[in-house]
């Protein structure tokens, strides 16, 4: 199967960082946030944060999470799922790193 | 990998939450095995109290069910006490001959109530107040006698009189000091006590020595009789004069015991295989007895065991109150009134409020308070933080109310309330589903509250109310206490250290701090990490690189986010003046960007509201072309100066208070700080730009300049302390930009003036800014020195390229075919 696409490059995304992936245009919600860790994982996770919905694009990465700007969740990058004690889970994409170009997969 | 094997002796409140606690860390890491003597799961043990008082019952109070065990794969051996552990060959036995071996052992036996040394001691009828038997004896007794008798007037004795009287038993206390809780109260508190004890039926025998229990016809109890030769009738005695560490099976293993099993920082005990919390336990000489300090040692111990190895147990301060429903007493510190120490008291026999806060060069040691309990929580953190109470020592009696109405409540106020009332107005929860939370999920701490339900996770402004909800809930006062604040999970070092490590160890890299601090994750988290930027920015401006990656979005992104998403510009306006040519610049932006609404702001400024991020470098760049900078109303950082008309036009105005907010503004643009930070210039005393309540506010006056500092509008208001009074304008701004560069070397992150201006005290300032002027200039020229690096105005950086990758989203115009 040949759906991964390619987005970026490793580099352009900064460590501890993310980059945004627009869909479509017109529809704010439907963006994929790629996530660089401090250790170089790469995660694409829906940019939407279960609890209301904030960006999770625009909060702290630290480890292999992220803390969402609006009330402070941590969601698990790789799993998408919520630190306990609070409850949810962001639908997550899988990514792949090949000589420095990062790619993302949508099905 | 084999899982290796841990054993825990004791089935009570301080073992099970250590396996919470390592069961949260390190999941997999063991095979468990609990044995308690006593027949039930894990419940609350404070809750007895409640309990016999037939406000609680016993299924209520389950902490573990043993669904809980079978879920964790746990198990669990309950009726079934260890009498013996094999240190050699690692393993433990139980009276009724069940082994089990260890690789890691926890005791956590709790203690036994002491039984005084009479005779008739072992008499039936004659009973402790430790566990669910001795509760249903009582009860058991309550419903067949008459007479009940309590050996011992302190917390626990005076619980189960409460509770026998509500039974229907006529109870009398004996007591062997002169007066009630004689190691939580001072004599006049307790006298209070003791009559609203008497006005709920109960009887006070003080001073009385038992010499026996008397042997009634049927074999069982019927009197007590004391040294005076005097005797009361009694058909129950309940022996409360206190308890004594369980150690016999730690001893009987040839563990070093003292007081208690004597444990080090990480809670292990002589043998490194066998940990021991709780009761049971002596720590640096200091056997606890209550939860909070419990529940540190387990986490400590957790953390040891999961072979994390980071955490170490340091003591703990602990507080007391009593769970009679309608008396409230409080108490922490010393509050005996050592030599070296003076003692406010206020007192109101006929309101029965009594206060007694004793002080120790300047700092308070000891409280005791009765009847009146609303600022219980604030006493006792001025009392761990070392808080310099100087400046308010004249109002500190009459409690924390000047600042405001903080929902500190009653405890009575909050049981009062309907459970749909909304306890946390940020977060919209009401006091039901914190309950609920409480219950159902078995939370004690004001963290874990927090976590789980939200409320008080935002302003704070509801803690004292959450905590009231929390004590009503489950009892007692579990405000954990660690004898010192760590800056975040990651770390066990305080603000003050961090500041002090990065100063004198000159770290001037974020990696520095985490090795020279041994942080315990690789790259912090979101609290630690902006405050540690802050902290390396604020004391090495020339060396240390921003790490935009550390600041929090609209640091970031140099703009407030919105709940959408969007983002709000607000550019800045030097003193709140402004003229056409800005006005218009600032209607063609707004038109051009389709701003949906635009604001004149509370700081004299306009907000240009719902803008999306990827227009703002290019909105950034009109603007600067048009002579804008950004006005920071994102940051923890030099938000507006207010001014006034001042002596230009207004009739009253005694000097330039525009033209010198403008300076002040161009001094200190742009300076990051520990929390944002506000000035203001009023250009006389009827004070029209509200200077008293800034964090720098300037008041002119005839004959110079009054210089306010500390105050802030907002979540409690507090108004300004007066720093002192100036003559020139030059000084005016000299002392503003020492006192901003003190602030911004010694409060912690996330701290405005006001509270850092408390907990210093305005003496320690005075002394930095007013009498020490070589130290002001000092500070003075430090504050200049950083703003060369500082006043790099970052919306025109961006507008020429900076971090576009921020701002630019990747387009993904065709999606892929999927097969
Ligand atoms: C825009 C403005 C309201 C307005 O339309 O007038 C405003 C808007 C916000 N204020 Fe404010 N405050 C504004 C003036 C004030 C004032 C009045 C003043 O400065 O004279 C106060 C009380 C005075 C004070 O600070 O002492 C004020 C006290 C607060 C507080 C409580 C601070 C406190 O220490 O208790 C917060 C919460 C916080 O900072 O944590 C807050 C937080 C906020 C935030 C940033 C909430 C947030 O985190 O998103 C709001 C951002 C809205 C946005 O997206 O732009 N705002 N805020 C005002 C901007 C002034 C400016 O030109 O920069
Ligand atoms: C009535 C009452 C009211 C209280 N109120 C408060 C309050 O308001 N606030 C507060 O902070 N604290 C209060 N406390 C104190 C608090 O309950 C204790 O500090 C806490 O329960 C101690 O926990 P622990 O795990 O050390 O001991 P425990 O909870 O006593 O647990 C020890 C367990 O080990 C078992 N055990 C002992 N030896 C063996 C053995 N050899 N084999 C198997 N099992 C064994 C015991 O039976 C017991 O079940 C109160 C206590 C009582 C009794
Ligand atoms: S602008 Fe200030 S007062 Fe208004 S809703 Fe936002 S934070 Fe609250
Ligand atoms: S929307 Fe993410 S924490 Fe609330």
């Amino acid at each position: 199967m040949n759906d991964w696409i390619q987005i970026t490059l490793l580099d352009d995304i900064p460590r501890q960082g993310c980059r945004i992936v627009e869909l479509d245009h017109d529809d704010m919600l439907n963006r994929i946030a790629v996530f660089r860790t401090v250790t170089d994982e790469i995660h694409a996770v829906h940019d939407k944060c279960p609890h209301r919905g904030g960006p999770l694009s625009q909060g702290i990465v630290h480890g292999g999470l992220v803390t969402c700007p609006l009330h402070s969740w941590k969601i698990d990058l790789a799993t998408g799922e919520a630190v306990l004690p609070d409850k949810g889970c962001a639908r997550t994409y899988a990514t792949k790193v090949e000589d420095g170009r990062v790619y993302l997969r949508l099905a | 990998m084999a899982r290796m094997k841990l054993v825990l002796v004791g089935n009570g409140m301080a073992g099970v939450r250590t396996l919470e606690e390592l069961l949260k860390a390190a999941p997999q890491q063991y095979d468990i095995t609990v044995f308690g003597d006593e027949p039930h799961p894990n419940y609350n043990r404070i809750m007895l109290s409640p309990v016999l008082a037939g406000e609680q019952t016993v299924e209520q109070i389950v902490l573990n069910s043993r669904e809980w065990y079978a879920q964790h794969g746990i198990t669990l051996h309950t009726g079934k006490r260890v009498v013996k552990i094999d240190r050699k060959h690692r393993f433990v036995e139980a009276d009724d001959g069940t082994r089990a071996e260890y690789d890691r052992l926890l005791l956590a036996t709790g203690s036994k109530p002491f039984i005084l040394p009479v005779p008739g001691a072992d008499l039936g009828g004659v009973v402790g107040f430790r566990d669910i038997a001795d509760v249903d004896k009582m009860i058991d007794a309550a419903s067949h006698y008459r007479h009940a008798v309590v050996i011992g007037g302190g917390l626990l004795g005076l619980e189960a009189a409460n509770g026998l009287k509500l039974r229907g038993m006529q109870v009398s206390v004996v007591h062997i000091a002169p007066w009630l809780l004689e190691r939580q109260m001072d004599e006049p508190a307790a006298r209070l006590l003791q009559k609203s004890l008497e006005e709920k039926g109960l009887k006070f025998l003080l001073e009385r020595q038992t010499q026996e229990l008397v042997r009634g016809e049927s074999g069982r109890v019927c009197a007590v009789k004391f040294k005076d030769g005097e005797s009361v009738p009694a058909d129950l005695v309940v022996m409360a004069v206190g308890i004594r560490p369980n150690t016999a099976l730690a001893e009987s293993a040839g563990l070093r015991c003292e007081r208690g099993i004597v444990v080090n920082d990480t809670m292990q005990t002589f043998d490194p295989r066998i940990y021991a919390v709780g009761e049971c336990v002596s720590h640096r000489g200091i056997a606890y007895g209550l939860v909070a300090p419990l529940f540190e040692q387990a986490k400590v111990c957790a953390n040891h065991l999961a072979e994390h190895g980071v955490a170490r147990y340091q003591g703990s301060m602990t507080s007391t109150k009593l769970k009679v429903t309608g008396i409230d007493l409080f108490s922490a510190g010393d509050f005996t009134g050592a030599p070296g120490t003076e003692s406010l008291v206020f007192s109101d026999a006929a309101t029965g409020t009594y206060k007694k806060l004793v002080i120790k060069d300047n700092k308070l040691v000891g409280a005791c308070i009765y009847g009146d309990t609303i600022d219980g929580s604030w006493y006792f953190d001025l009392l761990r933080e070392g808080t310099d109470i100087s400046q308010f020592r004249k109002t500190i009696l009459f409690g924390q109310h000047h600042l405001g109405d903080s929902g500190h409540g009653p405890a009575e106020r909050v049981a009062a309330l309907p459970d749909s009332a909304e306890i946390c107005g940020c977060n919209g929860v009401c006091k039901g589903t914190i309950v609920a939370a409480i219950r159902d999920l078995k939370l004690f701490t004001l963290d874990e509250v927090k976590a789980h339900t939200k409320a008080s996770a935002s302003c704070g402004s509801c803690t004292g109310l959450v905590e009231a909800v929390l004590a009503h809930t489950v009892g007692g006062n579990y405000s954990a206490a660690p004898s010192k604040k760590p800056l975040c999970k990651c770390t066990e070092h305080s603000h003050d250290e961090v500041i002090a490590a990065i100063r004198d160890q000159e770290l001037k890299s974020m990696e520095a701090v985490f090795q020279a601090l041994d942080w315990n994750t690789p790259d912090g988290c979101a609290t630690c990490r902006p405050a540690l930027n802050y902290y390396l920015l604020a004391r090495w401006p020339a060396d240390y690189k921003d790490d935009a990656q550390s600041r929090f979005i609209n640091e970031r992104a140099h703009g407030n986010i919105q709940k959408d998403g969007s983002f709000s510009v607000v550019p800045r306006m030097w003193g709140g003046l402004t003229n056409p040519k800005e006005l218009r610049a600032i209607a063609d932006v707004a038109e051009k960007y389709k701003v949906p609404e635009v604001k004149v702001t509370g700081g004299q400024r306009i907000d240009l509201f719902g803008v999306k991020k990827e227009d703002l470098p290019s909105m950034w760049k009109d603007l600067s072309d048009a002579g804008f900078v950004s006005g920071h109303a994102y940051g923890k950082a030099l938000r507006t100066v207010k001014t006034c008309v001042g002596s230009q036009w207004c009739r009253f105005g005694t000097q330039d208070s525009t033209g010198l907010g403008v300076k002040l503004e161009q001094l200190t643009w742009g300076s990051w700080m520990p929390h944002k930070f506000k000035l203001a210039v009023s250009g006389c005393p009827r004070n029209c730009a509200e200077a008293t309540i800034k964090d720098f506010g300037v008041v002119c006056v005839d004959s110079g300049y009054e210089l306010h500092v500390g105050g802030n509008g907002g979540i409690k208001v507090r108004v300004t302390d007066l720093l002192c009074r100036v003559n020139t304008e030059e000084e005016v701004m000299e002392y503003c930009g020492a006192f901003t560069q003190l602030y911004r070397e010694e409060a912690h992150y996330l701290e405005r003036t006001a509270p850092w201006v408390e907990r210093v005290g305005l003496a320690h300032i005075k002394a930095r800014i007013v009498d020490d002027a070589e130290g002001r200039a000092a500070l003075h020229e430090r504050f200049k020195f950083g703003q060369q690096f500082a006043q790099i105005d970052p919306w025109k950086e961006r507008a020429e390229g900076t971090a576009a990758h921020e701002f630019q989203p990747i387009r993904v115009v065709a999606k892929p075919v999927t097969a």
